[in-house]
């Protein structure tokens, strides 16, 4: 290179700039939304309180993303495949929690015990639901390609997709259809310096919490997730271990499955909408969340969710909701692109 | 005297075989009335080809999962929908601007530029793009490169979809949904032949066949060619390609950019053909329709690329609308075939990978590749002995 032509002092600026940039990019990449409308709120409205709502239903919008972007990394982590079908799979959740709330005959009108017991044992019946078939996917089409190329079984989850999105038009039809508005999910609870905390915000923090928490238990904790975290390193050094690697990936995969089936459900009330498409749309977001946090990582995960809730209600407040996924899909360009590895993630293989 | 399928593999036998296919491609059109479906579905096939082995040589020569390609079909359409309709009503004063049209064209305002210009215009900002698009993808492998181009294809379909809100002085970017229409129709100088979708299809037909041909043409002389090789290089083992001194940056943006070029001139076509140029058009299932054809086929194999672009063509546009589109309803149920088109593309993907992964006409040196694994250190052993 032409370094001598460079002064030194100019030289090692510009390292120290790239060290910097390395380390600190992505994050202030991550904060130019919200500080341009910060400044702009503060200029204009005097306060912040617009920006604060924005952040709370991007928090509570992020909760869902949170839990299925943990499948999605739980499943890369595991077999590193891209489980394309995941969004399709949290879609057919919230078709189910729909039909069955409406089949067990949960109203508006419902008083507040029968509501509560009910949406549980939607909850359960959509997760479970979710798991089976997610499992069941795994089963039919992936198992078969474990030793064929990666990119085949991409391929294949891509096709399993499409199928569950057919599946979605013949049961709910093409066009979005609301459901009822059970939980009234806009209603607010209280108010704090001007931000407001509605029942649908306390819906997604209170189901995805718990959930999340349990599960970053079992995996860090139990002889299960300690078998999954084995496979998830080398698979084949777990099989001489006397691992069931072919159970622990079947297991992840439900695990998976039951974090999408519930966020199918509180997607479900919160939005007060289902539609094929949801899946397709909420999977990119959640893959996005995924590699922003570091896909394979648990919390990075559920950190990206969060953020990418807040990125996305930012910018449907602020851009127009017609151009989030521009926004949404910049951010994972740029990611994948110069930080393949986002917030907390380690090196991987394709990052290279 | 020789048998037929020993004739069929002798150098002559393979230029009688090509020369009688293509005689009766040139003479199909003439078997149908000038506006037949068979001609619609025809011309269809054409400009699908043409998009499948384009995308032929980014995923089956380069080995690179390019899940955005709808985004080179919509900048070609596009392109052709600025460079050859009113769109820019107003620029250019009150005649707008004419390179080289018909005089029914003449007379009307914004820019009209030649049939042929177009796509010569298209094919290069198709692949300017689709360098552009590459860029990024430079230091990933597998399944990062499938998402990255996948981000690029929807935001070039949501910039489509939302280009009315773009606009630059009166004019928007694009219509979205309303569609940018009429398009112009294809025209040669100096033969005064009229092309008009709406009277007679056969001239279309025959102008995607030429097109074809040499998108054909191009991609023979591409493979055999040093970058042809360097692609199949790369695609087999790109560290090992690197170090026998295969450029890595330039191999990978010149697959990007041709497979991206092809795209780009069946999207102009395509766009001209159908009159109107709407963002519905352009959305992430027609990337993986087109690389469906390219799996179905067998990826890398022209021959076979060339075959299952045709299939899935025919099944979109004929079988599942025309022919099975009210099956279900015979058994009672109540919906139609043309919703599920895209499930059922997506089962044969799922299909054709489990049960068949080198795909229906797989080119031998991929087919080895897939069937690596078990076994192959004792191939290698026994070829060394």
């Amino acid at each position: 290179m032409n370094a001598p032509s460079v002064p030194l002092g100019q030289r090692s600026a510009v390292i120290a700039l790239r060290a910097f940039l390395e380390r600190f990019g992505l994050i202030l990449a991550l904060l130019v939304l919200p500080v341009v409308y910060g400044i702009q709120d503060l200029s204009t409205e005097g306060d912040l309180s617009r920006l604060a709502n924005n952040l709370v239903d991007g928090l509570s919008n992020g909760a869902i993303w949170a839990l299925i972007a943990l499948g999605y990394t739980l499943v890369y982590g595991i077999v590193e495949l891209i489980n394309f079908a995941h969004g399709d799979v949290f879609m057919i959740g919230s078709f189910v929690a729909a039909g069955f709330w409406g089949a067990l005959g949960l109203t508006l009108a419902t008083g507040v015990p029968g509501l509560v017991a009910g949406l549980l044992l939607t909850l359960i019946v959509a997760m479970f639901t979710c798991a089976s078939l997610n499992v069941m996917i795994e089963r039919v089409a992936y198992r078969p390609l474990r030793n064929a190329p990666r990119l085949a079984v991409l391929i294949t989850a891509v096709g399993f997709s499409f199928i569950l999105q057919n599946v979605g038009i013949l049961w709910r039809g093409g066009q979005q259809q609301s459901v009822d508005n059970l939980i009234q999910q806009e209603r607010q609870v209280l108010e704090v310096f001007g931000v407001v905390i509605s029942r649908g915000d306390l819906l997604a923090i209170g189901v995805t919490l718990p959930l999340v928490l349990i599960v970053t238990t079992f995996i860090a904790r139990s002889r299960q997730g300690k078998a999954m975290r084995a496979t998830a390193q080398d698979p084949e050094a777990a099989q001489l271990m006397g691992i069931n690697v072919d159970r622990t990936i079947s297991l992840t995969f439900l695990l998976g499955g039951l974090l999408a089936g519930a966020a199918g459900l509180v997607y479900a009330l919160y939005q007060t909408n289902v539609w094929y498409f949801q899946g397709f749309t909420a999977g990119l977001i959640a893959f996005t969340a995924a590699v922003m946090g570091g896909i394979g990582n648990l919390r990075g995960a559920v950190l990206g969710g969060l953020i990418i809730g807040c990125i996305q209600q930012i910018s449907d407040n602020r851009i127009g909701g017609e151009w989030t996924p521009v926004v949404v899909f910049g951010y994972l360009i740029a990611i994948m692109t110069f930080r393949p590895r986002g917030l907390l993630g380690e090196q991987t293989r394709e990052a290279g | 005297m020789t048998s037929l399928p020993d004739f069929a593999r002798t150098r002559n036998g393979r230029r009688a075989i090509a020369g009688a296919v293509l005689l009766a491609a040139v003479l199909f059109p003439l078997a149908f009335d000038p506006l037949a479906t068979q001609t619609d579905v025809a011309i269809f096939v054409l400009a699908y080809v043409m998009m499948g082995l384009g995308l032929n040589i980014v995923v089956g020569f380069a080995g690179l999962l390019d899940f955005g390609y709808v985004a080179f079909y919509a900048i070609g359409a596009y392109t052709i929908g600025w460079l050859a309709s009113d769109h820019f009503t107003g620029i250019g004063g009150e005649q707008g601007i004419h390179v080289l049209v018909s005089e029914f064209v003449q007379t009307s305002s914004g820019i009209h530029i030649n049939f042929f210009g177009v796509l010569i215009a298209a094919m290069i900002i198709a692949a300017a793009l689709g360098a552009l698009i590459g860029l990024p993808t430079l230091r990933l492998r597998g399944d990062y490169i499938a998402i990255v181009t996948l981000a690029f294809g929807e935001i070039i379909g949501r910039i489509a979809l939302n280009g009315d809100e773009i606009t630059f002085g009166q004019y928007q970017l694009t219509n979205g949904q309303q569609a940018i229409s009429p398009v112009d129709q294809p025209f040669l100088p100096g033969v005064n032949y009229e092309f008009d979708s709406a009277f007679n299809l056969r001239p279309y037909y025959w102008t995607g066949l030429v097109l074809l041909c040499l998108t054909l043409f191009v991609n023979f002389r591409l493979r055999d060619s040093r970058v042809g090789r360097a692609w199949i290089a790369l695609r087999e083992d790109e560290v090992a390609a690197a170090s026998m001194g295969v450029p890595l940056v330039r191999t990978k943006l010149l697959a990007y950019a041709s497979g991206a070029a092809l795209g780009g001139v069946a999207g102009s076509f395509l766009g001209s053909y159908n009159n109107a140029i709407n963002s519905n058009q352009f959305q992430f299932s027609f990337s993986i329709f087109v690389l469906a054809m390219v799996i179905l086929g067998g990826m890398g194999s022209i021959w076979g690329v060339a075959a299952g672009a045709a299939a899935l063509a025919v099944i979109d546009r004929y079988l599942i609308p025309e022919v099975f589109n009210d099956l279900p309803s015979t058994f009672g149920l109540d919906f139609q075939l043309t919703q599920l088109s895209f499930g059922i593309f997506g089962f044969l993907l799922v299909l054709i990978m489990v049960l068949r992964p080198e795909g229906l006409f797989p080119e031998r040196r991929r087919k080895l590749e897939l069937t690596e694994g078990a076994g192959t250190d004792e191939t290698v052993y026994e070829v060394r002995m």
